[in-house]
């Protein structure tokens, strides 16, 4: 017998799921080319999703549902809504690129991202090893088939296959970590997991051993060095409004997985899991930041450039436990919480004004065919300075309060080391802010190699003004969101 | 909203009406959008003067209102006798520019005014945050709008500029941020610069703070040895740029040293004041004999700027009411000057378009109006009294002659230079026979550009010959600025 509030905490995703099947077999009758019937009914339930997730979160319950195998709670539901909210955007910023690209031809690309989107909600939510795992291999199934979406391109084939190798060798090493920590607390259950570790009777190098291989699969899906191989590629090879479905959403439920394996599950191993994010974090801004002052093509660029910003988050993450006190934790964790937000927010409108200059048999990848812009659509070309002022972290935008409250966490601490480690992320994101005027200097300082026109449709237009002028808002009053990420994490650390 | 609010948010919201305005075949509307919105801007900073209290040392105008409650940030503004002049001035040359940028600039002309009335609208946000955080994103803002300016309406070279432009002013600035967090962290959680100021600090913690101000400072202001974007950067930057980098944008670090570095860490101050004199006298001597082999007349300018602004440095690290205030006069004097010489430059410019000093010569026979203008300017550039440059750096050399009596000398033999490098330039490219047949070819300045410059002349003479209406505003801030660097922060 499943209790009521076992169908109440898992409502969002069973609705995802009903509908995306429904979206599969109604689009079988769509005849028209751009898909808008499919198209609408997926906005429509997404819409639906985000706003009954935005009541969870805002109702800040926790609830465990399904004999603890689950657990909403208001991080979780927050990230849920704002992946949602995501996914819609990518669709809306896609759809124009699929259609010209002959990946409409099937409403495959409505169905996989929201089967995608299931998948990061069960990641999310997953409050037992096993569904973790599930929800993961969902969103990356999927995922692998979307980068594929484009069958007869050689390019797109190739980070597809690429990606699900390397993906499923990660997996690998993630479950393997996983029946570590099972072997030696006897649990998958994650509150089981961290009463077992709190207890100090479980052999710590069994634990540890484990916990290498969680870390490990983590860094994979978050893309940190030295497990980033697979994003450049996937990112230029993907087919772009593919790559945005990759390099957007996911991050959220890449950043809840963490919060849920590590914080949740291993707080007590922080001092060990700490010194390896460290390590990782590190070793991102230095690759992540040079590497992406050589590329020439956008895509690899912001890939390269989201290696870097994962550094930040990891940076974050190292502020929580000091010395044994979990004080700060709640003001680390959220400022990574924060980041993460404000990273898929930018990124989305960098990726959705390349998505709007890419045309039919034209794919603007190349920083150069950014140049001019500003002459083209000024309105664009402001777009995009202000997403790559914000990746840079220069005030009053929102990528400068996410640098600002993680360096704070950081310092907060009262611990030499990070206030060292501050410092050299701070002129890690000076060797960043180079890249990213770059591509400002092309649009702004070049003269443009075509006269032509940008066409966007009314969706697309209202969309990326929307995201653009968020961007300036939460720049101007980030103090709204950052309170709700300190209230989440708050919640998530008390039960 | 307070006058204060008022002076930082009309100009932007007009900069952002403006790039909304569109493209170049609307120009005229455009131009005089502009004119209109910088004149509002700096009508509303005129009754702060009739307002403000020259006699309490008090915050004045303050807006207090939570900002980023997470962080403790608060919209806290606020004027005192030391930011009180910088907010007039910026709105001041803000209009200035508009009407230099009116014919010269044809293409994309909303984004060049818009660009310019946002950024003295976060300039003015800049002299009146009393919040450090603020004061930070104000800070750091300004940088947005310059590196476009220079980027888009810039000489042949201007992308380099741009990026040294940008690059070297953040790297600093960086240091700055990550200064501003520790403060936060010792002070419990509070970015406002009172209680900062009652802040107790250790020696080794103060050392720290003040290198990480001065790294962002001494970069804006800019000091030697890190001043070598100044000239490469004015170079490049169109007329207006250069005129607002050399009048306000400077004017940023100096002030910073005040508001943060001085009152913060003030044992630190006074243990590095040595430190900071000797750079400040390199800049004034060794700038001042760079600044006379120029060949290009836009890098001697800034070369002087360089060699002015060290003396506002060393009025302020000898730590004495006529040297503090000499130095605030000679910010303010100095962005009058500087500001005159760079349009000067830039009328020129306009005409022949080169700004090497060999192109031109007998420049008085063609255009004697222009001339006329530019000998007083190159005066104040030289510090001849009765025009602005003369008081503050008078104020400072005894300030200096008081504190040490070879500093002093040292800093006196300024004058020297500085007229030399001025007049031998004025010399070059005004007097004499007629240079070449693009000489021969110069009108005369018209109404618009007339106007701009006797604006600017007024304001050197006025500034030059009654001083007192400057200084009278300060005096009070000055000394309890002073009196509370005088007080050690270590127990």
């Amino acid at each position: 017998m499943i209790d009521k509030i076992s169908w109440i905490s898992v409502f969002p995703e069973l609705l995802l799921l009903v509908m995306a099947c429904v979206i599969a077999l109604m689009d079988l009758a769509v005849r028209t080319p751009l898909r808008g019937a499919t198209y609408a009914v997926t906005l429509l339930t997404l819409a639906s999703v985000a706003l009954l997730e935005a009541m969870y979160g805002a109702s800040a319950t926790t609830m465990y549902g399904f004999g603890n195998m689950v657990v909403t709670d208001a991080m979780g539901s927050w990230l849920k809504c704002f992946a949602t909210v995501a996914v819609m955007v990518t669709l809306v910023y896609g759809r124009p690129y699929a259609g010209q690209r002959d990946m409409l031809r099937g409403g495959e690309l409505f169905t996989l991202s929201l089967f995608a989107l299931l998948g990061m909600f069960v990641m999310v939510s997953g409050n037992n090893f096993l569904v973790i795992y599930l929800g993961l291999e969902l969103l990356t199934l999927s995922s692998y088939a979307l980068v594929a979406l484009r069958r007869d391109h050689v390019v797109a084939t190739e980070a597809a296959i690429k990606y699900f190798v390397l993906g499923a060798m990660a997996s690998g090493f993630l479950l393997y970590g996983m029946s570590m920590l099972y072997g030696a607390t006897g649990s998958l259950d994650i509150t089981a997991v961290f009463k077992a570790i709190a207890s100090g009777h479980v052999r710590h190098q069994v634990l540890i051993f484990g916990l290498v291989f969680i870390v490990a699969g983590l860094a994979f899906k978050l893309g940190v060095v030295p497990f980033h191989m697979w994003i450049p590629d996937v990112y230029q090879g993907a087919p772009t409004a593919v790559t945005l479905m990759i390099g957007g959403a996911p991050k959220l439920a890449a950043f809840g997985m963490t919060m849920r394996l590590l914080v949740e599950g291993m707080l007590p191993l922080a001092i060990d899991w700490q010194q390896m994010l460290m390590v990782l974090a590190v070793s991102s801004l230095v690759v992540g930041n040079f590497a992406a002052i050589m590329q020439t093509n956008v895509k690899r660029m912001l890939a390269f450039s989201t290696i870097s910003q994962m550094g930040f988050v990891l940076l974050g993450l190292m502020g929580g436990v000091v010395n044994g006190n979990t004080l700060s934790a709640a003001n680390a964790y959220s400022s990574s919480m924060f980041y993460v937000i404000t990273y898929v927010l930018t990124t989305l409108a960098s990726f959705g004004v390349l998505l709007l200059l890419s045309r039919e048999g034209f794919e603007s990848e190349e920083i150069a065919d950014l140049a001019g812009l500003n002459q083209r659509s000024p309105l664009y070309a402001g777009i995009m300075a202000v997403t790559m002022f914000s990746l840079a972290g220069i005030p009053p935008l929102a990528g400068f309060y996410a640098k600002l409250s993680v360096l704070q966490a950081l310092i907060t601490t009262g611990v030499p080391a990070y206030l060292y480690l501050a410092v050299f992320s701070v002129i890690m994101s000076l060797i960043g802010a180079f890249y990213y005027l770059r591509v400002i200097k092309v649009m702004y300082f070049d003269a443009p190699i075509t006269a032509s026109h940008v066409v966007a449709g009314a969706d697309v237009r209202v969309v990326l003004c929307l995201n653009g002028a968020a961007i300036i808002v939460l720049g101007l009053m980030p103090g709204g969101l950052m309170a709700l990420c300190a209230r989440s994490v708050l919640q998530m650390l008390g039960s | 909203m307070g006058l204060l609010s008022l002076a930082i948010w009309t100009p932007i919201a007009f900069g952002l009406v403006l790039l909304a305005l569109g493209r170049d075949d609307q120009a005229p509307t455009v131009r005089w959008v502009a004119l209109i919105g910088a004149l509002i801007s700096f009508l509303i900073t005129l009754p702060l003067y009739g307002q403000f209290d020259g006699h309490s040392g008090a915050m004045q105008f303050v807006e207090n209102a939570p900002w980023i409650e997470r962080f403790n940030v608060n919209y806290h503004l606020g004027l005192d006798g030391i930011s009180f002049w910088f907010v007039l001035l910026t709105a001041f040359i803000n209009v200035i520019v508009v009407i230099a940028g009116w014919e010269v600039i044809t293409s994309r002309v909303n984004q060049y005014m818009g660009a310019f009335l946002i950024l003295s609208g976060l300039m003015i946000g800049v002299f009146c945050a009393l919040d450090g955080m603020l004061f930070y994103v104000f800070f750091e803002a300004t940088l947005i709008p310059m590196y476009l300016i220079i980027g888009i309406w810039g000489g042949p070279n201007k992308i380099y500029a741009a990026f040294k432009f940008f690059l070297y002013t953040l790297l600093g600035s960086l240091l700055l941020l990550v200064a501003l967090i520790y403060l936060y962290t010792q002070s419990g959680g509070s970015f406002d610069l009172q209680t900062w100021y009652a802040l107790p600090l250790g020696r080794t913690a103060q050392t720290y703070i003040f290198f990480a101000f001065l790294a962002a400072f001494a970069v804006k202001v800019p000091m030697w040895p890190v001043h070598t974007w100044l000239p490469d950067v004015h170079v490049e930057a169109p007329t207006g740029g250069s005129a607002v980098l050399a009048a306000i944008m400077l004017k940023l670090g100096a002030y910073g040293f005040l508001r943060f570095s001085m009152p913060i860490a003030p044992d630190a101050a006074h243990e590095w004041a040595g430190f900071m004199i000797a750079l400040s006298l390199i800049a004034v001597v060794y700038v001042g004999l760079v600044a006379m082999v120029q060949q290009d007349m836009k890098k001697l300018v800034a070369y002087s700027s360089v060699a002015h602004m060290g003396f506002v440095t060393l009025g302020f690290f000898i730590f004495s009411d006529l040297g503090v205030s000499g130095g605030i006069v000679q910010m303010i004097a100095h962005g009058f000057v500087s500001a005159a010489m760079f349009l000067s430059i830039g009328v020129l410019y306009d005409r022949v378009h080169s700004r090497e000093i060999a192109a031109y010569g007998g420049v008085v026979n063609t255009m004697p109006k222009f001339a006329a203008f530019a000998l007083l300017f190159s005066m104040a550039n030289c510090g001849l009294p009765g025009t602005a440059g003369f008081v503050g750096e008078w104020m400072v050399i005894l300030g200096a002659v008081k504190f040490n009596f070879w500093v002093g000398v040292a800093a006196a033999s300024a004058l020297i230079f500085g007229a030399a490098y001025t007049l031998w330039m004025f010399k070059r490219v005004y007097l004499g026979a007629v240079g070449n047949h693009h000489v021969q070819e110069l009108l005369d300045i018209n109404a618009r550009e007339f106007f701009m410059l006797l604006l600017l002349a007024a304001a050197v003479l006025y500034m030059g010959l009654y001083p007192k209406l400057f200084t009278d505003v300060m005096d009070t801030s000055v000394t309890q600025l002073l009196t509370h660097v005088a007080h050690s922060k270590l127990n």
